[in-house]
């Protein structure tokens, strides 16, 4: 284990487990319970793999009814509770404690609605995010938000983190998505917000629910904007021999007036390993962009040449336009391939810092130097249109201190984003793995503000534990509320 | 109708600092105040309280066009930020309208006022509202505290998404102060298509067809027995956004709007010119839009006359009626112009909602001085 405290499960709790288990249960479906440690094991983490810890128990309901029996037993009986989707996250954002029962969505997978005159859908929440897309396919819609997860996330993971994706340049994230929810909160209410509505007319309990990372409620229903199928895309790749000139392209793209659905970037480690991993035939060079816009065939082919007459004022090593299916995967293969063909280098930890765009290249060039100076190599690989960076940074699990060593120059790369006017966390979360370093971004009374909100959904402080706020800052809340 | 409340201070503060001083002050003598940016959002003559601007608190901080971001503090006066993106080809694309002649008042709109009334014309069909577009917010809390959230980056999911409360929250949640917004390309080719002699169940369902096209309709409203579809675009893209648009409505004939029409056409109904100058309440009610023409019928047969926008999703009512009328048929109905008529101006919540609304105040505002009874209830 490295660096990330997590505070002392409460004996108590786990000496009561039986009775809480027994509670459950009798309120829960027979299969919806489990407690076997063979079983729940399979819950002890999320995709922050270097942490782990098995739950107390885990609860599997299929109906909103279900999840709001479950909560009121944990409210009742003061026994923690952390949200779960399909457990992708990658910030330890559904990291269980010992003193805590998992509540999780995967069984809640009806599609309850699909409204294409009204243009949304109505889910239930463990839905994954790619389903819902190929439930609309027939009707010509489909949902925007494209997290990389999305073939195995779902929608209520998506929505406690506001997930986004390569193509949110355009089309925005989770929360600009998202039109009505039906949550439950920490006492077991169940209640309504929004709905096939465009906005509400009170506070926006919704957009604040959206990317809390379950500090406030589960959301087990969701109606969600959809999106008629542009009538075509297509990707070009640019490549460059300085970072610094990539990211003026990426501005001047930007200022011209030519809005494209993605904009990636690549930098030469990242662009090494894909090839000796995907062979996808990328240019050798110190950076690569693939940019893709989309709609009709002549839509397409105007906005390209708009693309390419910018690029080619900047001198590119490189300008490939896809003219057909085949030569626009392979344009998108070794971008697709990129984390795949970088866990073959070893093992690494993903960052998601966002910094504005004009810092990008001063941004590159200073992870450079703290690379140097950690002594560990690091890769980009970036939705560049809206600054959100990923750098990989490469480590050996099997040596003592090097995940240490891997976090302490993460943690430089997420400040050094701070310091240059952006942000801890773009689409990941903060979850357990950026918490501590909430404090960089935000001064105390920030803080507090956002744990007053808390306050007021989860008095006592039972839903998803020791994530997004700091244990320190954190703590006499948590001790007031568990007086209450 | 409501007394005219006595003659009361006009505070001004200078700075944040100068702000968050006296809002300490009032919140220790718990005494009210009626916030206003240039005062043309809302209408707060019956509530109590000296009046508070943030008028002062003015001047664009940053813009920077390549990443689409501005930042402004909350005084700017909205004029200033659209013809400053204008010259650089970009917009605020959720078009926030101009209140002024429906509301009967003559200030100067403010940013800061956009964002709390999370002000959204007809393009938030396609470009989403106010608070898609609010990447961050400096603020001065009901105690006197300077706060902020969010940044200036597009994407931000670090910790708890206070903005999006802030956009339609009209000052209840605190004062703004500073405002960080995406901006986008202002697309340089336009063109409106008018279908005349429809009826209101036929504008829904030309709006429907319309948008499930991926021709990205922008604008979708009806008044007067006209439907209006707007396209945007950049080159050939609008002329093919439009020929297809055109084959979709065939054989109904079609009116087109050039350029310069669809300006000031657009700018008519976003402003709500149609209902300017009038002494009747006007309601703002939101609806799933194949919902609207029932709305519509209902709403008529109270006295008066309607007109829609986001194809179909927002009405407009004016006319008489009383608010439990009104919101008999109409359930999310919000009280735009007052007109005369008395009692909150937001539809009431469902319990356990409004339970949590009001412990957001109590948390933001703890001793309610900030638009005391504007949305609580």
């Amino acid at each position: 284990m490295s660096g990330i405290a997590m505070p002392q499960p409460d004996a108590g709790i786990i000496a009561r487990a039986p009775q809480i288990v027994a509670a459950l249960r009798e309120v829960l479906p027979a299969d919806a319970v489990i407690w076997d440690p063979e079983e729940t094991r399979a819950y002890e983490c999320d995709a922050l793999t270097a942490y782990r810890c098995p739950p107390l128990a885990v609860v599997l309901p299929r109906t909103t009814e279900e999840v709001a029996a479950a909560m009121r037993i944990c409210h009742e009986m003061r026994v923690p509770v952390v949200p779960r989707g399909a457990g992708t996250s990658l910030a330890g954002g559904a990291l269980p404690t010992a003193d805590s029962v998992i509540i999780a969505t995967l069984r809640l997978r009806e599609v309850l609605e699909i409204d294409t005159a009204n243009r949304f859908i109505r889910v239930q929440t463990g839905v994954t995010n790619l389903s819902v897309s190929a439930e609309l396919e027939p009707q010509g819609f489909f949902y925007a938000p494209d997290p990389s997860s999305q073939l195995a996330c779902t929608i209520a993971g998506n929505i406690a983190m506001n997930s986004g994706g390569a193509h949110c340049l355009k089309y925005g994230v989770t929360t600009n998505n998202l039109m009505g929810a039906t949550v439950v909160l920490p006492t077991g209410e169940v209640v309504e917000l929004g709905g096939p509505e465009m906005g509400p007319t009170g506070l926006d309990l919704m957009g604040l629910l959206c990317g809390s990372e379950g500090q406030l409620g589960i959301v087990t229903e969701a109606t969600l904007r959809i999106l008629p199928r542009p009538e075509g895309a297509r990707p070009v790749l640019i490549g460059f021999d300085g970072a610094e000139v990539a990211g003026e392209c990426v501005a001047r793209i930007i200022r011209s007036g030519v809005l494209p659905v993605a904009i990636e970037y690549m930098d030469d480690v990242c662009l090494r390993a894909v090839e000796a991993f995907a062979h996808a035939g990328y240019p050798d060079c110190a950076a690569v962009l693939i940019v893709e816009v989309e709609g009709s065939p002549a839509e397409i082919d105007h906005q390209i040449a708009r693309i390419r007459e910018i690029a080619g004022a900047l001198n590119p090593v490189e300008f490939r336009e896809s003219r057909n299916a085949d030569e626009a995967m392979a344009i998108w293969k070794g971008r697709k391939s990129a984390f795949g063909a970088m866990g073959r280098l070893g093992d690494y930890i993903c960052l998601d810092g966002t910094v504005p765009v004009g810092q990008l290249p001063y941004t590159l060039k200073m992870i450079g130097e703290l690379s140097r100076q950690h002594g560990l190599e690091v890769a980009n690989v970036f939705h560049a249109g809206d600054g959100n960076m990923h750098p990989l940074i490469l480590f050996n699990a099997n040596k003592p201190g090097d995940l240490e060593r891997a976090e302490a120059f993460g943690n430089d790369i997420l400040r050094l984003c701070v310091d240059v006017g952006g942000c801890l966390t773009g689409e990941h979360g903060v979850g357990i793995e950026k918490r501590d370093l909430m404090g960089k971004q935000y001064d105390d009374p920030d803080l507090e503000i956002q744990m007053a909100v808390k306050d007021v959904f989860d008095p006592r402080w039972l839903l998803n534990p020791a994530k997004v706020f700091p244990l320190d800052a954190s703590r006499p809340w948590r001790e007031e509320a568990a007086t209450r | 109708m409501i007394p005219e409340t006595p003659s009361r201070a006009g505070l001004n503060p200078a700075s944040e600092a100068e702000l968050g001083a006296l809002i300490a002050e009032r919140f220790a003598a718990r005494q009210p105040l009626r916030l206003a940016g240039g005062g043309t959002r809302v209408e707060t003559g019956h509530l109590p309280g000296d009046t508070l601007s943030t008028a002062a608190i003015s001047g664009v901080v940053t813009y920077e066009p390549g990443e689409m971001t501005l930042i402004a503090r909350a005084g700017t006066p909205l004029d200033q930020i659209e013809a400053m993106l204008a010259a650089e080809g970009q917009a605020l694309a959720f078009e926030p309208a101009d209140m002024r002649g429906v509301l009967g008042c003559n200030g100067t709109p403010t940013i800061g006022g956009v964002v709390a009334a999370n002000a959204s014309g007809p393009r938030r069909l396609l470009a989403g509202a106010c608070r898609d577009h609010l990447l961050g917010l400096r603020f001065v809390d009901g105690q006197g505290r300077v706060l902020k959230n969010g940044g200036r980056v597009m994407k931000n999911v670090t910790g708890l998404d206070l903005g999006k409360l802030f956009c339609g929250a009209h000052g209840t949640l605190g004062v703004l102060t500073e405002v960080a917004l995406k901006t986008l390309p202002h697309l340089p080719d336009r063109c409106t298509l008018g279908l005349h002699g429809v009826t209101v169940e036929e504008a829904v369902a030309i709006f429907s067809a319309a948008l499930a096209t991926p021709f990205e309709v922008s604008g979708a409203a009806f008044r007067d027995g006209t439907a209006w579809l707007r396209v945007e675009g950049l080159g050939p893209q609008m002329d093919y956004r439009r020929d297809r648009l055109l084959a979709l409505l065939a054989p109904r004939e079609t009116e087109l709007l050039d350029a310069e029409a669809t300006l000031a056409l657009w700018r008519g109904l976003r402003d709500l010119a149609h209902f300017a100058g009038l002494d009747a309440p006007l309601w703002r009610v939101l609806v799933k839009p194949t919902d609207a023409p029932a709305t519509v019928r209902a709403l008529q047969a109270l006295g008066g006359e309607a007109s829609l926008d986001w194809g179909g999703g927002l009405v407009w009512y004016c006319g008489p009626g009383s608010a439990q009328a009104v919101r008999q048929v109409a359930p999310h109905a919000t009280l735009v112009r007052r007109g005369g008529l008395t009692g909150p101006a937001f539809p009431p919540e469902a319990p356990a909602v409004a339970r949590l609304s009001a412990g957001l105040r109590q948390r933001f505002d703890p001793a309610g001085i900030l638009n005391p009874g504007l949305m609580d209830q």
